[in-house]
């Protein structure tokens, strides 16, 4: 076997309270594509920030080429030809495409001038190379994440990268642009770019990569060829047990009676005329391509955003919402999709964050919190979700995604909803605590309990959902029963419009 | 017990403000090794009312910088609060309806703020910052540039008197820090405003009336505002056209000293008077020591950053 690229050898990185990695081996050959599994808190990140020159590890040792070397910054390992592409993708959404794509090593004509027309040239080359139509000149914000990955890979060629590493690259993808990402993977591949590639999806690791290390708990546990590797082997070596099934099923069918009835629903920026009905104790999936103004229509109903018409009705009456403490009032909650930017207040406490919606049940003359009862009311949602907390008092911002998902989770059951929107309740969390939150999901609407559920997974879609509702360009274009959830026709009404 | 001793030292690193009160204890060291009267009694006295003044005002910076505002125009408010009490006094007015009607001057001028902040959403950087222009100008047009006097003699106490051997701003700083101390740390109030400091759209999207909390904020400032300007007319016994010009800056300045992130969602009551108290004593030290006035800015200026610079360090 040639010598490896990269080769990490017994990498330890700790944080307060936590191991992150424990002596973890890692290595990756030139031109080859190495797939990094693990639930979420496994030490992924971890170990892909260590290797971009993000953090620092306690101990062991790096080998580049041969060569041992470390690595003091994101600049230090961009120079080396490491690069890293964030999920959240770090770029100057204010400035175009091609000042991103050259931010820091702008080409500069003699008189020290910024040469626009050699940057333009040398964008279009490798614009073309990738084979995307990238408007140069419109600012990165405005453009689709999968237009903006495609800047960041542009970036990574600029700077002749030997290692990408692409951190859940797909996440926000579309099938058709997966598709391209997977085109330009194996490209790279071609061209003896070696590719990192972190995905909680299993089919894409499958697809596209040539061997995959899993990790969990810190420790590296297990290391296969891909063409060997099989869903289950990797699910068990990633939970550390075998796991039965990924969906839990109903116990119970959805009630009769409708508790909710929303009619001729419009708002901001592109709902227009949504109408539909929500059971007692049903999940009411909710599907569409990104865009299709899902999560706009959630925040309508949940008073973030001014609907410009429409109306409300629960069990018959009209009701009116205008925000939020009006929505939780009525016993509505509302999930977001983003948990770090629109749910959690990153440096308070578990406990802060769980009490954060019922201040009023806490709280008695004067607003003065009862700190016994918060304790209280946390610790037995901490239980409950079993989630993996040092304490109570613990910032949430030093839990993993599934954990800090959890803490979410517990937020809007402790307001005991009647009506609980889900935004992605599962985006970017591990297998495990997926499938926890499934069962939870599957349990609150047994117990009566009315989910609207928003995902972009169609398997979550079809395996929890009473009835689907399909939405396209802000409508709802089709309504599924029960009998008729597949995700074939799902997809089928979606691109039908 | 050596065992015990470390826990105890260990516990009170573990404090945000340990670090920084440790500083204000060695500046005091220091200043008593150049200039020993420093310690002196009478001294003493003078320092803590100084620093009461700084804290009071900077408690109402507190709460504001905390959601990630600022308010520029405390100084103005200030000096509009002491004028319109000034006024009532020496009209003849009630003293307490007097002090009364200056406390409303500075609660209005917060309200306004907070309005405009919260609900035409302004920059609190703009709206502040022309309430300060805008308060010091009503100063100058109801006083034409002249101090009010005639302030009747039983208000004058309340500056300059004294209850059980200590200044009484410096028991109004202790009765107002404790309870904005409470306030923050166990209300529905105080855990909303450093909410909104960590993340306002997840407070907003919490079902937490944002809003209304800010304009709130901002009343709290101009309220803290105005007790210290009324209290400057009782200490100066008149009140001067220009009182508070500049305090804004020491009131952020006591803030940022004290550990509290300009960004939002971190600070505390007793880091503000912690960081006034640095200031308070970094001022005194000098003029005790001969050193020239103009020196005093500079060395302020050194303090803040140097303070940043410390805090930074820390939390690395």
């Amino acid at each position: 076997m040639a010598e490896p690229l990269l080769q990490l050898k017994k990498i330890c990185k700790s944080f307060p309270g936590v191991k992150a990695l424990d002596e973890v081996d890692f290595s990756i050959q030139e031109g080859e594509v190495v797939g990094l599994l693990g639930e979420n808190g496994a030490g992924k990140s971890t170990l892909v920030k260590i290797i971009s020159g993000v953090y620092m590890p306690d101990s062991g040792d790096m080998v580049w080429h041969g060569n041992k070397f470390t690595i003091k910054s994101i600049m230090d390992a961009q120079e080396r030809g490491i690069t890293i592409i964030f999920q959240e993708l770090n770029n100057c959404p204010n400035l175009s495409a091609l000042e991103n794509l050259f931010l820091g090593r702008e080409i500069r004509s003699k008189t020290g001038v910024v040469d626009f027309r050699a940057m333009k040239k040398k964008a279009q080359e490798i614009f073309s190379y990738l084979d995307v139509q990238i408007p140069l000149t419109t600012p990165v914000g405005k453009l689709s994440v999968a237009l903006q990955q495609m800047v960041e890979i542009g970036k990574a060629l600029l700077t002749k990268a030997k290692l990408i590493i692409m951190d859940e690259p797909t996440s926000s993808l579309t099938e058709k642009e997966t598709r391209k990402l997977f085109q330009i993977i194996k490209e790279l591949k071609a061209k003896n770019i070696a590719v990192i590639f972190i995905s909680h999806k299993l089919e894409e690791v499958f697809e596209v990569t040539d061997r995959i290390v899993v990790l969990r708990d810190g420790k590296r546990v297990g290391e296969l060829e891909t063409s060997s590797a099989t869903r289950d082997s990797l699910v068990s070596l990633m939970v550390g047990r075998e796991i039965q099934s990924f969906f839990s099923s109903r116990n119970k069918s959805a009630g009769t009676e409708v508790l909710l009835k929303v009619e001729d629903f419009s708002g901001p920026p592109n709902v227009r005329g949504v109408n539909f009905e929500l059971h007692e104790g049903e999940i009411l999936g909710l599907a569409g391509l990104i865009g299709a103004g899902r999560t706009e229509l959630a925040l309508l109903m949940f008073g973030a955003e001014q609907k410009t018409s429409g109306r409300i009705f629960l069990r018959g009456r009209e009701i009116h919402v205008h925000s939020p403490w009006q929505a939780i009032g009525h016993g509505i909650a509302y999930l977001s999709e983003d948990r770090k930017t629109k749910s959690l207040i990153l440096p308070m406490m578990v406990r802060e964050n769980i009490t954060m919606s019922i201040h009023s049940t806490l709280s008695g003359f004067l607003g003065i919190l009862n700190m016994k009862k918060e304790r209280e009311i946390a610790d037995s949602f901490v239980r409950l979700l079993e989630i993996k907390t040092s304490g109570l008092d613990q910032v949430v911002n030093n839990l993993s995604g599934g954990n800090q998902q959890k803490v979410v989770v517990a937020k809007w059951l402790a307001t005991r909803p009647s009506i609980l929107i889900l935004d992605e309740p599962t985006r970017g969390i591990d297998v495990h605590a997926k499938a926890e939150i499934h069962k939870l999901i599957t349990d609150l609407a047994d117990k009566g309990t009315s989910i609207i559920l928003i995902s972009s997974e169609l398997p979550e879609i079809v395996a929890l959902s009473d009835r689907v509702l399909v939405m396209h360009e802000g409508r709802v274009c089709k309504v599924l029963d029960k009998a008729e959830i597949s995700q074939e026709n799902i997809m089928g009404a979606v691109f039908a419009g | 017990m050596a065992q015990e001793q470390k826990s105890l030292i260990a516990r009170f690193f573990s404090y945000r403000e340990s670090a920084i009160f440790l500083a204000l204890i060695l500046l005091m060291i220091a200043v008593t090794v150049f200039a020993p009267n420093f310690i002196s009694g009478s001294n003493l006295y003078l320092v803590s009312r100084q620093i009461s003044f700084v804290a009071i005002v900077g408690f109402g910076e507190l709460f504001v910088i905390l959601t990630g505002g600022i308010d520029l125009s405390v100084g103005s408010i200030m000096g509009l609060s002491g004028v319109i009490s000034a006024l009532a006094m020496a009209g003849q007015e009630p003293i307490w309806f007097s002090v009364l009607l200056g406390l409303i001057t500075g609660i209005a001028c917060g309200l306004l703020n907070g309005v405009l902040i919260s609900y035409v959403r302004i920059a609190p950087f703009i709206v502040t910052l022309g309430m300060q222009s805008f308060a010091r100008g009503v100063i100058l047009i109801i006083t034409k540039g002249w101090p009010v006097t005639n302030i009747p003699k039983p208000f004058l106490a309340v500056g300059q008197g004294d209850f059980l051997a200590l200044p009484i701003p410096l028991w109004m700083t202790i009765f107002l820090g404790l309870i904005a101390h409470f306030v923050l740390s166990r209300t529905t109030f105080g855990r909303r405003t450093y909410a909104i400091g960590g993340n306002e759209q997840a407070t907003f999207l919490s079902g937490i009336n944002v809003k209304k909390i800010k304009v709130f904020l901002y009343m709290i400032s101009g309220f803290m505002a105005a007790v210290v300007g009324i209290v400057l007319v009782a200490r100066f016994n008149s009140a001067q056209a220009d009182t508070g010009s500049g305090w804004e800056l020491d009131a952020i300045a006591a803030a940022v000293i004290g550990g509290t992130s300009l960004s939002g969602g971190s600070g505390s009551i007793l880091g503000v008077i912690i960081g006034a108290a640095i200031m308070g004593v970094i001022r005194n030290g000098l003029v005790l020591m001969r050193v020239s006035a103009y020196w005093q800015t500079a060395v302020i200026g050194i303090i803040i950053v140097l303070a940043a610079v410390l805090d930074r360090i820390k939390n690395k």
